[in-house]
């Protein structure tokens, strides 16, 4: 097997307040291949955003990034210093914002917002030639040269999540992390915006993540899924065989509450509501909502562990645990 | 018989002369009382499909045409007759948070109602009703009242949304993408909620949404609009599963549905990139999108052409000599039980 261009090796964020610790990712191990586009799905408040943020070290007060490594291509994130972190975004690491509509600057040319990143990067470029390239990269995510000379209120939504697509791969990185980038635009914009992402993919040899709780999107676009629930990762595997062989309960419930095309008219829900992540309960995370949970799930946390190859999972039901 | 509500050839027009959008062109639709059906109108944005709610509910004024309340104008009703079109026709929006004020307990959504309305004589019964429309849309009162907004989740706070409607005993129920806010998990618990509803209660809903997958679990019938007007119309499972009109194609086959095994785009035309669009066009809508365009496209606007299977588009492929007339689409979405009975 390749090195994994990305190795997450116990990862902890939490947010302090008041109340105490909110343990937004509480103990997340994950490997991504190069070229392989992962998807990271969970609810609302499943901790899935702040671990892009902490990919990209972007937690700000009151979060910290409590413990953990973040190996992006040999070198672990979290030794590096603010200036070194600064260079590694872009040019390795970059990410596509949830929300492309509010991340744009609203005063500024779409043209002049990608010449700001790649200036940061490289001093060397004269006016023509940061021109030339912004154009380059217009064209690469199918908008026309002249949207550069636009401002952002001038843009379609589906135009302004291209905008920021070519903003971040603007230094060729190896990693893209995605963040719902799709969730606000029509079905159509949807797969049309997906559909260049997939070949953005193909032509630089990206490694993406793609984060959301879109199932759909998921199973259309993702090679690798990774299922988060309350700070942990419950399950990781290659896409169909987490569709059609979920070994985790959380995961066999989500699959089920799926509408598909042979099931009109059936609505299964997941029964009883998400855990406080300030009171995380005790053993399983899932056990509150489990329904074949037992007094081992309620005691002890169960290890996040590889049962087939290539497909890990954290839960009694496979199995004894190694102490 | 008079309808319950019933848009009678409705336009919206936004804007002044020179730049102005029809959000809503020539609609009819007269929606009965008694109706255990669940109606979607889907579209993408920019569609008319919440300015038609908008409309359907009083909160905007029609450019032409009427919005009838049992027969009357809603704009020129008198006030006892506006407080029971108030009662009648209950509204589940998009943003379950938006609708919370947050210093207040969730039980004051439920209990104003209760109040304005008279519907409760002592405090007890008040509480009584208020615990009947939660169990109603499968919520435990004790573990909902006394909270504040913050304390339940989003599926929570939307489902008191559905809730306080139900406590009206309306007669129809129009809701505008009331599951987009909600995580995947608990849009099934919701959307059963709305179903059983509607079956329960036979509360005819229109279904405001752009999410065409729960679109074809939820709802019975379907009205397909792109910018105003109608594109096809009818029985949702035959337009999902088979979709006629080349925009439908387009939409269905950009549904990512959440199977692997049945991947994206399985159409074999190809459509460009969205294009102006001219309000003006004598044409199809949809014809500058459209690969099978052909000339009477450009010419006029193609009306609403029957299909054997009881679903009727608007599109010069399927032309034939029976249309619907546009008078109303009800036409189009007949009560299942007559249908089944007038077979035997």
């Amino acid at each position: 097997m390749n090195q994994p261009i990305l190795k997450i090796v116990d990862l902890r964020v939490y947010y302090h307040v008041e109340a105490g610790a909110v343990k937004a990712v509480d103990g997340v191990d994950l490997d991504l291949q190069p070229g392989v586009k992962l998807g990271l799905v969970g609810e609302s408040g499943s901790g899935k955003s702040t671990m892009a943020l902490a990919l990209m070290r972007m937690i700000k007060e009151p979060g910290k990034i409590e413990g953990g490594q973040m190996i992006l291509d040999g070198t672990d994130l979290m030794t590096l210093n603010t200036e070194q972190m600064r260079h590694v975004r872009l040019s390795q690491l970059s990410m596509i914002p949830q929300g492309a509509m509010n991340s744009l600057h609203p005063l500024l040319r779409i043209e002049d917002q990608i010449i700001d990143g790649i200036r940061d990067h490289d001093r060397t470029l004269t006016k023509a030639e940061l021109h030339e390239r912004a154009g380059i990269l217009l064209e690469s995510v199918e908008l026309t040269r002249r949207v550069g000379r636009m401002y952002p209120h001038e843009l379609s939504g589906g135009m302004k999540q291209r905008a920021c697509m070519a903003i971040a791969i603007s230094m060729h990185p190896q990693l893209i992390i995605a963040d719902e980038p799709t969730s606000a635009l029509d079905v159509v914009i949807q797969r049309q915006v997906m559909e260049t992402l997939d070949r953005l993919q193909v032509e630089l040899d990206l490694s993406i993540i793609l984060i959301g709780h879109d199932m759909g999107l998921m199973a259309q676009f993702v090679d690798r899924l990774a299922v988060m629930y309350a700070g942990r990762l419950m399950e990781l595997g290659d896409t169909l065989a987490l569709f059609e062989e979920p070994l985790h309960g959380y995961t066999q419930m989500l699959i089920e509450s799926l509408p598909v095309l042979e099931n009109k008219g059936v609505f299964t829900g997941i029964p009883g509501i998400t855990p406080s992540l300030l009171d995380v309960p005790p053993g399983c995370v899932f056990h509150t909502r489990c329904p074949e949970a037992t007094q081992e799930c309620r005691e002890i946390v169960p290890a996040f562990r590889e049962l087939r190859p290539g497909h890990w999972v954290a839960c009694h039901r496979h199995g004894v645990v190694e102490a | 018989m008079t309808s319950l509500l019933e848009l009678k050839d409705v336009t919206k027009v936004f804007g002044k002369k020179n730049a102005y959008t029809v959000a809503l062109d020539h609609m009819s639709i007269g929606m009965p009382e008694d109706f255990p059906y669940i109606i979607t109108i889907a579209g993408e944005s920019g569609s008319g499909k919440t300015t038609m709610g908008m409309l359907l509910l009083g909160f905007y004024t029609p450019s032409s045409g009427e919005v009838l309340y049992r027969g009357k104008n809603i704009h020129e009703l008198g006030r006892q007759e506006m407080f029971s079109f108030r009662q009648d026709v209950q509204a589940v929006f998009q943003d379950p948070f938006a609708v919370y004020n947050p210093f207040y307990k969730v039980d004051n959504l439920l209990s104003i109602p209760i109040k304005n309305f008279g519907l409760a004589t002592s405090r007890r019964q008040s509480r009584e009703l208020m615990e009947r429309a939660l169990n109603g849309v499968g919520l435990r009162p004790e573990e909902t009242l006394g909270r504040y907004p913050h304390q339940l989740s989003g599926g929570q706070r939307q489902r008191i949304a559905v809730a306080r409607a139900l406590l009206l005993k309306p007669k129809l129920l129009i809701t505008d993408e009331p599951v987009s806010m909600v995580d995947a998990s608990l849009r099934a618990t919701l959307l059963k909620a709305l179903r059983s509803l509607n079956q329960d209660f036979g509360i005819p809903i229109i279904y405001i949404t752009h999410d065409l997958t729960t679109a074809y679990h939820v709802s019975d019938y379907i009205v397909i609009l792109y910018h105003g007007s109608v594109m096809e119309a009818g029985d949702v499972d035959p337009i999902i599963r088979d979709p006629k009109h080349p925009y439908t194609q387009l939409l269905v086959g950009s549904i990512p549905w959440p199977d692997p095994r049945r991947p994206w785009g399985d159409t074999n035309i190809a459509f460009p990139k969205s294009v102006a669009f001219d309000e003006a066009a004598p044409g199809c809508k949809f014809a500058p999108r459209c690969p099978l365009v052909f000339e009477p496209c450009m010419a006029e606007r193609p009306p609403l052409f029957q299909l054997d299977d009881g679903r009727a588009a608007s599109c010069y492929l399927y032309q034939s000599d029976e249309t619907v007339v546009r008078e109303d689409l009800m036409d189009l979405f007949p009560r299942k039980d007559e249908v089944e009975a007038a077979a035997d």
